[in-house]
């Protein structure tokens, strides 16, 4: 009981407590089940970092995590780099934190941007993220959904070179290649090399340029209106230091008698975690802290639902193009066979005992039987009825009658037997 | 001439070296031009003084170099453009009535800025300095070098002088053009330890321990340019500025002139280049070795 009063209403009083647990059902305790369960499923998160090398995405993403996933990595040498195709690389670790697993997988993109010859770097990793959608896709529209791995990007950084004025084209062609199928967060990169003035007006110029081509980037949720002030200044906050202007680093330094993570200088230390030095604390707390999970239901509502629309669509008119295919759909639509025919076909089906149900517009079936040929409707329908049968038995499997033939039927009074409705073929 | 991709500080470090307004910043430009599709070339002169000497200033800058998508041959309209240099002064050398002093409009010198990613050069950088180490003097300079804490500049400027060097690279002081052993043993030195100098650039001034100095004010502290614990500005400036301008002339005039010039005439088979139908109409000039000018 103690845990329900916790989520009670606001607007009890103690005067109404009397009367709210005559009224207390006790479903407000949700919150704390789905909480207990999640945590024994544990969570996980994919986060994609893209940018030219050097520009400090493996310290950046060391210093967000504290983990290390690059500890043997081998720094390629500008000549071994020429002939280089953009990879990608996978790195998974399991991280906890007061009982809370984390399963985070960091997809890491080397070689983008690097060679002289950028036409394209984007596309092995576009053909990552929709293989991913592919794979979720497929595993969704499958039998066994129990254990479905759920691999797509929910968040990718992209890094964006402090040293330009700007995006580059490089920077313009990879955000309009994936902004509609994952979240892309983009950060100022090495933002210590740059004066506060500097980094304003680098800012600016980056919002216009990115208005200006219509990268749609990810766009933190509006806040409630009954959110407290503090709440929404933080928030208000938040948006209008976008992009982040991020410093990373490996290192404990000491300052001012502190130990800290930052970098030493001849003329001074910059501190990672100082929010005057650089945006890290503001990015840590939008990807970790606050909207983590926001990434990933904009990744499974947003982007995922958009693949899967474009995939079925493909799908459907690939079919509607090539009519003579099987549809596993049924197209058009059954009509209801009258009285007349019902009977009749009750009476053939005893006879037959119950194996083949033939149409009983003969040369229908007969027309069916040799699509090609040119059949003269048979003078008596008995006749017709049991020639048919014996075709019928006869023929060995026939693929189900097409829509095209159906109307080649000469009328005899009875409704054409119609694709995929009640015969049933060999 | 000063050649980098774009933001790497060239406009300010020129005007700093040079302590006026020579170079136009390009964060100066109207917000709607677009990044060039091809690479310009455009050259400014001034005409500085100090001390009562006289000097004129070309500074040629290469927006848009490396700044596509795709930057193959980027280096072409620049190579070009040396050569035509080469190919004016030439002409004017082997003029019947030539003037005293030939106008120089060759490139005697062309700061290299490298991005200073702390991992190693980039294949851009490698292709450009290997076209061009042939046909002028190159000197690389590690741009914004305030990114980069004292190791991992250390380091960084081993991996590119070893990469440099792999690669077959000869950047300026060459080590070839040495001509006596005071100059080998103190560029030797400029070579193995210095180069290639990180720089850091700026035009603002600052108030520091009671002076005035060129830097860069961050919240963490103010970056001095002029102070040799921050960067190397000041060894690049006394370098190009104090030690080898004249250095720097004479190689690019007795060295890659001449290699220039010799190309030509080969390819002419023996004959200077005529300005077309004029050169058909005059009498050719034996092929005898043109007196260096000065």
């Amino acid at each position: 009981m103690s845990t329900g009063l916790r989520y009670k209403s606001k607007l009890a009083t103690p005067e109404d407590k009397q009367d709210i647990d005559k009224q207390y059902v006790g479903f407000a305790t949700l919150p704390n089940q789905v909480h207990r369960k999640s945590v024994k499923k544990g969570f996980d998160f994919t986060l994609m970092v893209a940018g030219e090398s050097g520009l400090g995405k493996s310290t950046l993403v060391h210093s967000l995590f504290l983990t290390d996933l690059y500890k043997d990595r081998k720094l390629l040498s500008a000549e071994e780099r020429i002939r280089q195709t953009v990879e990608i690389l996978k790195h998974t670790v399991d991280i906890e934190e007061k009982g809370v697993k984390l399963k985070l997988t960091i997809v890491d993109t080397p070689g983008f941007g690097d060679a002289v010859n950028n036409s394209e770097c984007w596309k092995p990793i576009t053909d990552y993220v929709d293989q991913q959608f592919e794979q979720y896709f497929r595993d969704e529209s499958g039998l066994n959904r129990k254990n479905i791995q759920d691999n797509r990007v929910h968040c990718c950084l992209y890094f964006i070179s402090p040293f330009g004025h700007g995006l580059r084209p490089v920077d313009v062609g990879f955000m309009k290649a994936l902004h509609e199928k994952v979240n892309i967060v983009p950060l100022i990169a090495k933002a210590d090399c740059l004066v506060p003035s500097e980094i304003r007006k680098l800012k600016e110029r980056i919002r216009e340029e990115i208005d200006k081509f219509g990268i749609h980037v990810y766009q933190f949720p509006e806040c409630d209106s009954d959110e407290d002030e503090d709440f929404k200044q933080q928030d208000r906050e938040l948006k209008e230091s976008a992009p982040f202007a991020v410093i990373g680093s490996n290192t404990v330094v000491e300052a001012k008698g502190q130990r800290v993570r930052g970098r030493l200088y001849p003329w001074g230390i910059v501190e990672v975690e100082n929010q005057v030095h650089c945006d890290f604390v503001k990015l840590r707390n939008m990807l970790i802290r606050t909207h983590m999970h926001d990434l990933k239901d904009v990744t499974c509502d947003v982007h995922y639902e958009n693949y899967r629309a474009h995939c079925i669509q493909q799908m459907t008119s690939k079919l509607t193009q090539d009519s003579r295919m099987e549809s596993p759909i049924p197209i058009l639509p059954l009509p209801t066979p009258d009285a007349e025919t019902e009977k009749l076909i009750r009476m053939k089906d005893e006879e037959v005992g119950g194996g083949v149900r033939v149409s009983r517009a003969g040369p229908g079936l007969l027309s069916f039987l040799t699509p090609f040929s040119m059949l003269s409707p048979p003078p008596a329908e008995a006749h017709a009825g049991n020639a048919a049968e014996d075709e019928a038995a006869n023929a060995g499997p026939v693929t189900p009658p097409q829509p095209h033939i159906s109307r080649d039927l000469p009328p005899l009074g009875m409704a054409p037997p119609t694709p995929g409705a009640r015969w049933a073929w060999t | 001439m000063s050649k980098g991709q774009s933001g790497l500080g060239k406009s300010t470090l020129v005007n700093t070296l040079f302590k006026s307004q020579v170079s136009r910043k390009a964060s100066s430009w109207n917000r709607e031009e677009k990044i060039p599709k091809t690479v310009e070339i455009k050259a400014i002169g001034h005409v500085i003084e100090e001390g009562g000497v006289k000097m004129k200033l070309t500074v040629i800058d290469t927006p848009g170099f490396g700044d596509q998508i795709n930057n193959e041959n980027c280096w072409e309209p620049i190579e070009k453009y040396i050569n035509e240099q080469y190919e004016k002064f030439l002409k004017e050398e082997v003029n019947i009535a030539r003037k005293k002093r030939i106008p120089d409009t060759r490139v005697h010198c062309c700061l290299y800025f490298i991005s200073p990613t702390g991992h190693s050069l980039r294949p851009l950088d490698l292709e450009f300095m290997k076209h061009l180490s042939k046909v002028v003097n190159i000197i690389p300079v590690i741009a914004k070098a305030d990114t980069m804490t004292l190791e991992e500049k250390s380091e960084f400027k081993q991996r590119v002088r070893k990469e440099l060097e792999v690669n077959g690279i000869e950047f300026y002081p060459q080590k070839e053009f040495d001509e006596d052993l005071e100059d080998k043993t103190e560029n030797d030195k400029i070579r193995q330890e210095s180069m290639p100098f990180a720089v850091v650039g700026s035009d603002k001034e600052y108030q520091v321990n009671g002076k005035r100095v060129l830097g860069r004010k961050t919240p963490w502290g103010i970056i001095e340019v002029e102070n040799l614990n921050h960067c190397e500005f000041a060894l690049l400036r006394d370098f190009v500025i104090r030690t080898h301008l004249q250095d720097l002339k004479e190689v690019t005039h007795n060295i890659h002139y001449e290699t220039y010039r010799a190309k030509r005439l080969n390819d002419n088979g023996g004959l200077p280049p005529g300005e077309g139908l004029l050169g058909s109409v005059l009498p050719p000039v034996p092929a005898t070795p043109c007196p260096t000018a000065e």
